[in-house]
């Protein structure tokens, strides 16, 4: 035991420990590839989940659709075949079924020339259903990315503050978050949206905003006034576990510079977390607005969402079922992706879920 | 019970009465904020009778008296008349639609809790077999699909191209389709609820003990599994009943039951504002008294849980 002491102690130099590396031992220096980032990792992580890609690829395509269709489909959502200047009404655009063609149209077919087909028919006062089908979608997605965003910066700069301050700041906005969380939230929307959009109307008159139209303003009045409270709590949640984590501590004795721990250390372990419940609230938005459209609280008409057509479609339910069925199916697909796509983030993303 | 727990209860007593008011509250100033004030009808009135209207309902009151003797008539229970459906007092028309709301919604709730946790364990113990993969995507789609577009789907496929049930959610055979609509989200909730805490109880220490002294099969289920996995269950009940009752507002709209939410979505259409304070209130009560028991509940029974 004495022994093995004085021996650790002496200042005597072993001098194997000077020999050349062989080359064999030098192999183990050798970097076989580039370390990956955190980023990296997560991407391939994503990649091989099947479920998430594939979710993924549906919302894009669906995306894309929403997005490029309108721009050179000859319909347009708010025309009313049917009613064309200078002529009186022709009823026969009304109520196609789908691939149906207008009195007026099979004379065109029988003389030859082309007419472009109505996928979905037309609806009762003879728009074309197909085109508006896309464009419902692509207000539901407009306003389920919009609100999400909406959310996302209230959150993050409530969110921060609370965290940040602490004290009596900190205690003050989490009572108000504790109390709008413990309320009932979808009957205080339905009621925000009932009265908002009344009051909402006249107030934008002759502004931009006006083409929007004031349910959708109304829309994200709501979201930023109810729904940022998740999120702000999320924020500074993470603010305040992160700066007390032992990696900081580490990295800091380790000698890092405070942009390095920030860059390397808080903003990828904060923005996933952050992202991903982003990522799943444009669902829940979507829900929403469709939610509301169906009680008639959604967009102004004759703009289209997918909850105001499923809506609509109630009315003539045992003639024209595939008018609800349309825009049901693309609202699930929608939702489902949307959700099964934002799991795929967070197993892919989120640091603390990897054993 | 210990004291801690006691404080707990106390604490979310306080916490329930303060949300209350404030739901009071903001309904109260929310309708006031209505342009022209919740009196205002789409036919041209004249001034004297405006005027009339007025001072019959206390509007003429500044805005602060008229919130204390709406505050002091709600905890009393008096909503006021119906401003559209003539000499129906408020409470009369929720009391009558809530009669309908409460069978729909209890048995809908009932049938999830019993249908999901079945169908949950069944899924814990048949893990990563056929069974579990097709229980397991069925309820990702219905957890997916609103309420609405399931009950307008129902009704298409089964009172339209098939006459099972009648469209008209009046009858009692119409409550079939309404009940099965309001069920398949938190079925599918509990579901999967019940399947993750499932699994994560049978791979605790008792449960092997049990194993090893020759428990077999679904004894281990009934006996010593069921009993902690249907703890997180319980926490479930007050998000369950809001869904419930935010469902029933379109699913009762769609099959035409002539219940509490269908009152409200009638009074915001016809703008019978006493009407839409009156079930806000109501309902919004109806959902923080029962996510405070719930809470309450997981509390006492699972002892293991800090109470902050």
């Amino acid at each position: 035991m004495d022994n093995t002491n004085v021996k650790r102690l002496s200042l005597q130099v072993n001098l194997d420990d000077f020999i050349p590396a062989t080359e064999k031992e030098k192999e183990y220096m050798v970097t076989m590839r580039p370390s990956t980032t955190f980023f990296q990792d997560g991407v391939a992580r994503l990649k091989k989940n099947k479920v998430a890609m594939v979710s993924m690829i549906i919302i894009l395509l669906i995306t894309l659709m929403a997005i490029f269709i309108p721009m050179f489909w000859p319909y347009k959502y708010e025309t009313m075949l049917g009613m064309q200047p200078g002529k009186p009404m022709d009823a026969s655009f009304n109520n196609l079924h789908p691939m149906e063609y207008s009195t007026s149209e099979q004379a065109l077919i029988e003389s030859g020339e082309k007419v472009f087909p109505h996928l979905f028919g037309t609806d009762s006062q003879g728009r074309d259903y197909f085109i508006r089908v896309v464009y419902g979608t692509r207000i539901s997605l407009a306003v389920g990315f919009f609100a999400s965003i909406i959310v996302l910066v209230i959150g993050i700069v409530v969110g921060s503050i609370s965290g940040y301050f602490g004290g009596i700041v900190d205690i003050i906005i989490m009572r108000i978050v504790d109390v709008i969380y413990s309320l009932p939230d979808m009957l205080m929307v339905i009621l925000l949206a009932a009265v908002l959009r009344q009051r909402l109307a006249p107030a934008i008159e002759g502004t931009p905003l006006a083409a929007i139209g004031s349910n959708i303003i109304s829309l994200f009045v709501i979201f930023a006034l109810w729904y940022w409270v998740g999120m702000s709590r999320l924020v500074r949640g993470q603010i305040l576990s992160l700066r007390e984590q032992e990696y900081v501590l580490a990295a800091q004795t380790a000698g890092a510079k405070g942009s390095r721990i920030i860059r390397k250390h808080l903003i990828p372990n904060c923005i996933s977390v952050i992202v991903i419940s982003t990522a799943l609230q444009i669902p829940s938005a979507i829900f929403t607005e469709s939610y509301l459209s169906f009680l008639g609280l959604g967009v102004n008409a004759p703009m289209p969402s997918l909850g105001s057509l499923a809506s609509d479609a109630l009315n003539g339910l045992s003639s024209y079922p595939y008018r609800l069925v349309i825009p049901a199916i693309v609202i699930s697909l929608i939702v489902l992706s949307l959700n099964l796509f934002g799991d795929g983030l967070r197993d892919a993303f989120d640091p603390k879920l990897n054993s | 019970m210990n004291p801690k727990t006691l404080k707990y209860i106390l604490k979310r007593l306080v916490l329930g009465v303060f949300t209350v008011w404030v739901v009071i509250t903001l309904t109260f100033f929310i309708m006031h904020a209505v342009p022209g004030g919740p009196f205002l009808s789409e036919k041209a009135v004249s001034p004297a009778a405006q005027a009339a209207m007025e001072a019959k309902y206390g509007l003429d009151k500044p805005l602060m008296t008229q919130y204390v003797t709406y505050l002091t008539d709600v905890v009393q229970f008096r909503f006021g008349p119906s401003l559209k459906q003539r000499g129906r007092m408020v409470i009369d028309i929720i009391t009558d639609g809530l009669q309908v709301s409460a069978k729909l919604g209890i048995l809908a709730a009932f049938l999830a809790l019993i249908i999901g946790v079945v169908l949950g364990s069944v899924a814990a113990l048949r893990r990563n077999t056929i069974l579990d993969r097709v229980i397991m995507i069925i309820t990702t789609a219905f957890v997916s699909m609103p309420s609405f577009i399931m009950g307008s789907l129902l009704l298409v496929a089964f009172t339209i191209r098939v006459h099972w049930f009648p469209a008209n959610g009046a009858s009692a055979g119409g409550l079939v389709l309404p009940i099965i609509t309001l069920m398949l989200y938190p079925m599918s909730y509990i579901t999967r609820l019940t399947r993750s805490s499932m699994l994560d109880v049978l791979g605790q220490d008792y449960i092997r003990t049990a194993k090893a002294k020759g428990v077999t099969g679904w004894k281990i289920i009934f006996g010593h599994a069921l009993k902690n996995a249907l703890i997180p269950v319980i926490t479930y009940f007050g998000p369950m009943l809001a869904y419930i009752v935010t469902g029933s507002l379109v699913v009762e709209q769609i099959f035409a039951v002539p219940g509490i939410g269908r009152a409200f979505v009638q009074s915001i259409i016809n703008r019978d504002y006493m009407l839409i304070m009156g079930t806000t209130i109501v309902l919004a009560t109806l959902i923080v008294v029962m996510n405070l028991v719930s809470d309450i509940l997981y509390k006492i029974v699972d002892p293991r849980i800090n109470l902050e």
